[in-house]
């Protein structure tokens, strides 16, 4: 038998039908749902009196929309924020699929719900109406966004029609210095790749470096493989993977925890298997980085200075020329003079525990730079809440952070929080895009541990300089 | 699904490198449960100032475009998030074919599924299709689907490369789910066959 890569044996194994021409059916063991992508979904079922085909694998929970705000409980202010969550309510009982609702303490970003619910298993396939699915990879699953019609479609029949994409392979080798974390990484590697570098590919990332990262890290560095242009990244799973999932309440116990368990080690790639496309980083080359501009590629180590237009060719001249006029920037301005108006720390990224503790160690003791709006948005009500046992959440409002409740929140400001026109913010989210986080808002993405930094200095702030 | 074989209609040339999901539609008009009715918002913050009033030089709102139902658009089109409101809202202003040197992969398939057909062409091709789109109204192309081919308002024909099955379902406006519901016996056969194998899934 020829060697194999992990994806080629997760794709195998899901196979369901196969086509003379490839085109495959793919089985999906979990479909997660937010309210943004589904509502016209389930009314798609509802016109052809169709069901949905495997509940018991199709999990629900609001997170765009929902207020973060700590008297949420009285509703929603915005009327089709409002119906778009009601229609969730509704689709979920009628449908009949679990769910979380605003009102749960499990209730979070579904990214973050689906792993701490043990939802998400190595060796599954798992999809979602929302780009970032890719997240689940650090599992070792094959997890990637879909569009609404595909939805629909795997509501209705557990399949998605699917072509299978090409292998590459991004190893980061070595160890990471003081400073760089697993945001870091993944900024680096669309640095280096561009966001249309992945195009037509699952990335697995290999090397020292994301073995040694925690599973919270894994998952910051498969979130954002979509920013690189793949669908979806994958990290073979190892005793770090199976000792998060062991207990989950989802996750399978006693005997046939063991016997997943031997399914699961066998989910590595074979030696001498073939990838279409290598990239190679070593870990201690890796700075703290930043973006400048409104693409995730447009990253720099902290140390940089505002790029010239003309340092790029083809189209990417102009590109950049429209994004530091949007980001009001100046070519030759050094990153560390940027100043800051608002920070903003969560989201599917980095919305996890390990990052909120990263912020607390960086903010402990001292206080937020006077005038600065800054805000911690826990992924989940349960992240919110080991926050609070851990005592995180006092470090924070010590400091001078609002402490908000689960939810998308600031990443994509479907929800009130949202910058004004100018105002410039250091985010740990995913995306720099012009309008992102509000009309004309100015995004820089960072780790946590240099939003914090920057919420203290009021600048973009080289974690290791801070004393 | 409507069908899509053959084209014929103005080109509007949108050069600019990474038009993303956001730029294509603005999240605050991702708010409704209808499928209908984004064609207004398309592109919103480009096309329009705060006051609601069109940007004059933005290119769908020159009079020789307002019409486009093609687009020539930069590299790495519709990157970004999965929101399948971007064909749609591209669908209802009334375009039904984007070329480009790369799709971002989520989009391309979302077209797809409304409609749409998405081109990639090498660069030589695309820039000649974005010449051709600068000349304005005068400068009708012709995308034919069944022979795979532009034809641009000179006359030069463009050949260009399609997925078979996906070309079958646009011509024949064939709807996935249906065509997969045949399968049923294959699906339920892959259930039993993967529960016993991982029944912990």
């Amino acid at each position: 038998m020829s060697p194999k890569t992990l994806y080629d044996k997760i794709w195998d194994a899901h196979v369901a039908h196969e086509a003379e021409d490839g085109t495959c059916l793919l089985y999906i063991d979990r479909h997660l749902v937010h309210e943004v992508t589904s509502p016209q979904a389930f009314e798609g079922l509802r016109m052809s009196g169709r069901k949905v085909h495997a509940p018991e694998k199709t999990i629900a929970v609001p997170d765009h929309n929902v207020p973060t705000t700590l008297d949420r409980a009285k509703g929603i202010d915005n009327e089709e924020s409002r119906i778009q969550v009601e229609a969730l309510d509704k689709n979920a009982k009628e449908f009949g699929v679990h769910y979380y609702p605003v009102s749960d303490v499990r209730q979070g970003i579904v990214h973050i719900v689906g792993p701490e619910q043990g939802w998400t298993l190595p060796g599954m396939t798992v999809v979602c109406g929302d780009s970032h699915t890719a997240t689940h990879g650090a599992f070792g699953a094959l997890a990637h966004g879909i569009g609404t019609s595909e939805v629909e479609h795997v509501l209705a029949t557990q399949t998605l029609i699917q072509k299978k994409s090409k292998n590459m392979k991004v190893e980061i080798t070595g160890k990471l210095k003081p400073g760089v974390t697993a945001k870091d990484i993944t900024l680096a590697v669309i640095g280096e790749t561009g966001t249309a570098g992945g195009t037509g590919y699952v990335i697995e990332y290999t090397g020292e470096a994301i073995r040694d990262l925690s599973m919270e890290g894994r998952m910051t560095v498969c979130n954002m493989a979509i920013e690189g242009g793949a669908r979806a990244g994958l990290i073979a799973p190892d005793e770090t993977t199976f000792e998060y999932v062991k207990g989950r309440p989802h996750a399978p116990k006693g005997a046939q925890f063991e016997q997943a368990l031997d399914y699961w080690k066998t989910l590595f790639t074979d030696e001498g298997a073939h990838f279409d496309k290598v990239v190679t980083l070593k870990g201690e080359d890796i700075q703290p980085v930043v973006t400048w501009g409104t693409s995730p590629e447009d990253v720099l180590p902290i140390t940089g200075v505002v790029p010239h237009p003309e340092d790029f060719t083809g189209g990417k001249v102009e590109a950049a020329r429209r994004s530091i006029e949007y980001m009001g920037l100046t070519p030759g301005q050094k990153l560390t003079d940027i100043e800051i108006d608002t920070v903003f720390i969560g989201s599917c990224t980095n919305g996890r525990i390990e990052d909120l503790r990263a912020v607390a160690e960086v903010v402990k003791g001292k206080k937020i730079k006077d005038g600065m709006r800054a805000m911690i948005v826990p992924g989940s009500g349960l992240v919110r809440a080991q926050a609070e046992e851990e005592g995180l959440a006092e470090i924070f409002q010590e400091s001078g952070f609002e402490w908000r409740l689960a939810g998308c929140s600031m990443c994509l400001a479907m929800n009130p929080d949202q910058l004004s026109e100018g105002e410039r913010c250091a985010a740990t989210s995913n995306r720099n895009f012009e309008g992102r986080q509000g009309y004309k808002g100015r995004t820089h993405l960072v780790s946590p541990a240099m939003a914090a930094a920057a919420a203290l200095t009021g600048k973009l702030t080289d974690i290791r300089e801070l004393s | 699904m409507d069908k899509f074989t053959t084209l014929t209609g103005v080109a509007a040339p949108m050069p600019l490198v990474n038009i993303d999901t956001d730029m294509i539609i603005p999240k605050v008009f991702l708010k409704s449960i209808a499928r209908t009715g984004f064609g207004k918002n398309l592109f919103d913050e480009m096309r329009y100032n705060r006051d609601g009033t069109e940007i004059e030089d933005f290119v769908l709102n020159k009079p020789q475009y307002r019409n486009a139902e093609i687009l020539i658009a930069g590299d790495n089109f519709g990157c970004g998030s999965s929101r399948e409101h971007a064909p749609w809202a591209i669908a209802d202003f009334g375009i039904k074919c984007v070329v480009s040197t790369s799709f971002a992969d989520i989009f391309f398939n979302n077209c797809f599924k409304n409609g749409i057909l998405p081109i990639v062409l090498p660069q030589e091709q695309v820039d000649l299709l974005m010449s051709d789109a600068e000349k304005g109204e005068n400068a009708r192309m012709t995308v034919d689907l069944e022979a795979q081919e532009i034809t641009t308002s000179d006359g030069e024909v463009i050949k260009f490369d399609v997925d078979a099955h996906r070309k079958h379902c646009l011509l024949e406006g064939l709807d996935d789910i249906g065509q997969t519901m045949q399968k049923k016996a294959a699906i339920d056969a892959f259930e039993a066959k993967a529960s016993a194998e991982r029944p912990w899934v």
